[in-house]
């Protein structure tokens, strides 16, 4: 809510600005205290003053209320110096796209903002500068439930362009919600990617001493200095303590839980790596060494493109036209790859007129197989495709990626199938 | 300085609230056993100019961290830092309202909570969720008008469970328990007043109906000076008796440094170097306990010179003692303790080391002194250095302080004065508008104030005005009610229960707490019912208070009631043995002889009733 008529009146008239420290009388009553900018959900007519004390109060301004200015706030500078580049460090690139991570409380408003220069993302883990040389840059400041396909296509150049400038890694802090769709999306944009490409959130705001956001930094930067693996991962807390971490491959990690500080998880597949917080890295199976090869981002992605989840009883009336509006559908069934009878009607219908239809599980966990049950074969028949042990978000993201990179729907099934960046396996064992 | 005062205290009350957690929905109660132990670290946070406090940070770069214990029932996700706040508590707001009213404060239009940053590892976020929702209240103590500068609803902290290694392991039962803190201005002009202050809110608190009872559910810090003096703070007081003893002993632990000061000052002394000499070969014969146990684990004695402070650091025959403050600094360094000058030759340690190690400092005037500590160097070291900085304190006057409570009444320095914390708006919770409405509504709906209630317990249950007022500051009220209500015709006994035998059983080493309501109101049931004689209360009580339930505690102790046949026969027999001596006294003998009667019915038989039946049977007897 923003200040009534009267109350934006009051200040305008007494050119009390936020931060000054001002008087207001009721009455009998006044209240000194610095002026605080006006809450979300703070009622229209109350004013918030910081007192003395640090607390801060909310006081009802009436009509015959005198607010007065004492005192104007004083500009806080702040000065930041660029540290040298020093000899035997590996050079990192911190590319921030935004999120929790990246953002800044100011203390004397409480108002979160996010990093304003990259250096002052740097400045917030010193630390990092003892592992490497940290470039960083901000290429975007946004909740990362606003990420579109472009922001992933404009992520992709960036990386790609840093690390043939000579970066050994890049680092992406990305806010958490959508972070697994970014990381697949460049898991297939850049390829077989000569580096480490890291992305690393934060679950816990970082003006709070608890933050995660310091530490999975530093697992991460630490993965990345050892330089043994070459591909795109997530680096998260392993657990609910600041002692381990896990490096996620980009193409097998989803967030599983809204507020945990280990919400996300590798899905079928143990994580690749796991760092300790003394920075002891155990690598699973063997990681694909990096390269001094050239890194391209292969961006074309058709956006044409659906993902539904199946729910007993939905309506083929309603999404019937919206799969036949597209080019390809992902759907994530139910068990091992189903739908209902009426669904299955539309999924073929979609086949014959060349959409290519992709069967992924809501189940999340196992693979798909459609040749068990009759739906399942039925769907086979209407030309329905399975991917294995993909995630759904992940065949999402792949499907648009195949689309934009194929000739036909016969090539673009193909390509669905086919591992290109660890996205689905073969094997699936007790975990 | 006339007319000002020679005390200025003001207290601050801490009390549980018996709702839910303030933040989540867990009970708020303490839990014997904890699960798991997250380990965590709290990264110093940048400062108003952006950058990070260094030395927090190297501290921070050690790895050294904390772990967290979940408890069964009484911690969630919310308590660990893994789920944003909920609330804040409905309940846990109301009290604090109702509370705010019955204190006269102002309370605010809009309640906004802040995150107080607390980097110890008592909180599990690294801040505290506090709100400030009123001010510019009063309570009325003997007469006289005690500012109420705050009253605050914040979450209580976790409890610490052990430290190994520099590590500590705290608990999450008790965090988010919600707390209410009052403050008063610094009105409170003597120790008594200090002690009734605390007990008027406290009992104030208690009308809410809604606090915690029990060890450790409402704490009391005190803010002390002197004119001349600084302001001390004496934190988390548990005992309401010994707040007038934490109150004098500061008042004359403060006189005494202002003491030492103007003897200081006038013999002209100025601070002490930290000039720390090794005098280990001096010592290596010593038969001191206390230096041959710090030199066979490798440790050294140290020493450092102390010119112009002798005779204050234990002097004046004992009223002077700066030394102990000394000793309580050095000690936070690690070290059990220092020697000074003013008590040595002592401690195994004679005066032909005193003489030499003077020499070997160059000390030879007569207010010149010195200290030294025996442990491993570093420890040492930094503990003399401690010791020098207080002493040279002294000179300036009195340190502000934050001091820990002792058993005996007094306090040892326990920290420096926190600064201000950092406070900004806890932005997960929102502002919570109090209208003009619901203020009539919480006015018309205010509890019954402690007045009210004595005059209730007087017109309703027959005890006197001074009962009365017993009752309700030691928390009977409502217990004594329930059982009156019961019982009706013996609140007399009940009264006299709990204000006299209860305290009498704790004199006598008894735990009157471990006997719970339900006990006790069993116990009054069964005295309903003459199972046994009033007499026997304090017998069956502290049999319970041990823990043998109310109905087994009358078989062990043999106190099932007698009926009058049986009790006839007792004291006939008991007359038989005495005939003469009744024949001779005739009705006159029943005084005398109550006593051997009352020790053969003893809990049995009440006492009226057996003093009847002894009328009775001597009228009998002598026809």
């Amino acid at each position: 809510m923003v200040y009534s008529e009267m109350l934006s009146k009051k200040l305008k008239e007494a050119d009390a600005k936020e931060g000054s420290r001002i008087s207001l009388r009721n009455g009998d009553e006044e209240y000194i205290g610095r002026l605080m900018p006006h809450h979300d959900f703070s009622a229209p007519d109350i004013l918030i003053l910081k007192m003395k004390s640090g607390y801060n109060l909310g006081i009802r301004v009436l009509e015959d209320s005198v607010i007065e200015v004492i005192e104007r706030p004083s500009p806080v500078v702040v000065e930041r110096e660029e540290p040298e580049p020093r000899e035997g460090l590996p050079n990192f690139t911190l590319v921030s796209t935004g999120g929790t991570i990246a953002s800044f409380v100011d203390y004397r408003t409480g108002a979160v903002r996010p990093a304003m220069s990259a250096s002052e993302l740097v400045d917030a883990v010193p630390e990092l500068r003892e592992i490497a040389n940290i470039k960083a840059r901000v290429l975007f400041s946004i909740f990362s439930e606003n990420m579109e396909v472009s922001h992933w296509q404009e992520l992709a150049e960036v990386v790609a362009e840093e690390i043939n400038a000579g970066a050994d890694a890049i680092i992406i802090p990305h806010g958490t919600d959508t972070m697994s769709y970014t990381a697949a999306a460049l898991s297939f944009m850049l390829g077989d990617v000569p580096k480490p490409v890291v992305l690393v959130g934060a679950q816990r705001s970082s003006d709070r001493p608890s933050s995660d956001a310091s530490s999975n930094m530093m697992a991460c930067a630490r993965f990345c200095a050892e330089g043994k693996a070459a591909g795109v991962f997530v680096v998260m807390h392993e657990g609910l303590g600041d002692d381990s971490f896990s490096v996620h491959t980009g193409s097998r990690v989803r967030k599983m839980h809204t507020s945990r500080r280990d919400s996300f998880r590798s899905v079928n597949v143990p994580p690749a790596a796991t760092v300790s917080k003394e920075g002891v890295v155990k690598y699973c199976g063997e990681p694909r060494s990096p390269s001094e090869g050239e890194a391209t981002a292969r961006t074309a992605m058709d956006p044409r493109t659906v993902l539904l989840q199946y729910y007993p009883g939905m309506d083929p009336d309603v999404f019937g036209p919206v799969i036949m509006g597209s080019r390809g559908a992902v759907i994530a069934g139910t068990g091992l790859g189903h739908v209902g009878q009426p669904m299955c009607r539309v999924l073929k219908e979609a086949c014959e007129k060349g959409i290519v239809v992709v069967m992924t599980s809501q189940c999340l966990g196992g693979t798909t197989n459609m040749n068990v049950y009759d739906t399942g074969r039925d769907l086979i028949s209407a030309g329905v495709i399975s991917v294995g042990d993909m995630l759904p978000e992940v065949a999402y993201v792949k499907l648009m990626w195949v689309l934009a990179n194929s000739e036909s729907a016969h090539e673009a099934k193909r390509m669905m199938a086919e591992p290109m960046a660890n996205e689905t396996g073969n094997r699936r064992c007790v975990l | 300085m006339k007319g000002a005062p020679e005390l200025v205290c003001g207290i601050e009350i801490h009390q549980q609230l018996s709702t839910r957690k303030l933040f989540c929905s867990c009970e708020s109660r303490l839990c014997d056993e904890g699960d798991g132990a997250y380990f965590r670290k709290l990264r110093p946070t940048t400062g108003e100019t952006g950058e990070i406090d260094r030395a927090a940070l190297a501290q921070y770069k050690k790895g050294i961290g904390f772990r967290y214990q979940m408890a069964e029932g009484v911690s969630c996700l919310v308590d660990l830092d893994e789920e944003p706040p909920n609330g804040p508590d409905a309940e846990a707001l109301e009290t604090a309202l109702v509370f705010s009213e019955m204190l006269h404060a102002r309370i605010a239009d809009e309640i906004h909570f802040m995150r107080k940053v607390v980097v110890d590892g008592s909180n599990t976020g690294g801040y505290q969720r506090t709100a400030l929702v009123s001010t510019g209240g009063w309570v009325e103590v003997n007469g006289r008008r005690i500012s109420i500068l705050s009253v605050c609803l914040e979450e209580d902290a976790a409890r610490k469970i052990e430290e190994k290694d520099g590590e500590i392991t705290y608990r999450l039962d008790r965090l988010g328990i919600p707390l209410i803190e009052v403050a008063t201005g610094p009105d409170i002009r003597s120790p008594e007043e200090a002690m009734e202050t605390a007990l008027r809110i406290g009992t104030l608190l208690r009308a809410t109906k809604r606090v915690k009872r029990g060890i450790g559910t409402i704490r009391e810090d005190l803010n002390i000076s002197i004119p001349g003096g600084a302001r001390v703070e004496i934190k988390g007081a548990q005992e309401l008796r010994l707040l007038p003893d934490y109150v004098s002993n500061e008042v004359a632990r403060q006189r005494m440094l202002l003491s030492v000061k103007e003897i200081l000052n006038g013999r002209g002394t100025v601070p002490a170097e930290t000039d720390i000499e090794d005098v280990t070969d001096i010592f290596t014969d010593s038969e001191s306990k206390v230096i041959k146990g710090a030199l066979s684990s490798k440790g050294k004695v140290l020493a450092v010179r102390l010119p112009g402070f002798a005779g204050v650091m234990n002097g004046d025959g004992g009223k002077l003692r700066l030394g102990s403050e000394m000793a309580q600094r050095a000690r936070t360094r690690g070290v059990k303790g220092i020697f000074h000058s003013d008590e040595l030759p002592a401690y195994g340690i004679e005066e032909c080391y005193v003489n030499i190690l003077k020499q070997r400092l160059g000390i030879s005037g007569v207010n010149d002194a010195f200290a030294i500590c025996a442990a491993p160097e570093r420890k040492a070291r930094s503990a003399l250095a401690a010791a020098v900085e207080r002493a040279n304190e002294a000179l300036e006057g009195i340190p502000e302080e934050t001091r820990d409570p002792l058993p005996d009444g007094t306090s040892k320095y326990s920290r420096p004065l926190p600064g201000a914390a950092r406070m900004y708006p806890e932005t997960d919770v929102p502002p919570t508008e109090i209208t003009a409405e619901r203020l009539k509504e919480i006015r018309a709906r205010l509890p019954e104030l402690p007045e009210e209630t004595e005059a209730r317990l007087i017109r309703d249950h027959k005890v006197n005005k001074q009962q009365a007022r017993q009752l309700v500051r030691q928390d009977f009220s409502d217990l004594f009610e329930r059982a009156c209500k019961a019982y009706g015709d013996m609140s007399a006994v009940i009264a006299t229960t709990f204000l006299n035998t209860y305290s009498e059983l704790e004199k006598a080493g008894v735990d009157t707490s471990s006997i719970s309501e339900a006990g006790v109101m069993e116990i009054f049931s069964l005295l309903s019912e003459s199972r046994f004689a009033k007499e026997a209360l304090p017998d069956i009580l502290r049999e319970v208070a041990s823990g043998t339930p109310p109905e087994k505690a009358l078989d062990k102790l043999g106190l099932e009631s007698l009926d009058d046949r049986e009790a006839e026969m007792i004291i006939d027999s008991i007359l038989k043995e005495r005939e003469e001596f009744v024949r001779s006294r005739g009705k006159a003998a029943a005084g005398p002889l109550m006593g051997p009667v009352m020790e053969s019915l003893r809990g049995k038989v009440d006492g009226k009733k057996a003093s009847q039946l002894l009328s009775e049977a001597i009228a009998r007897m002598i026809g």
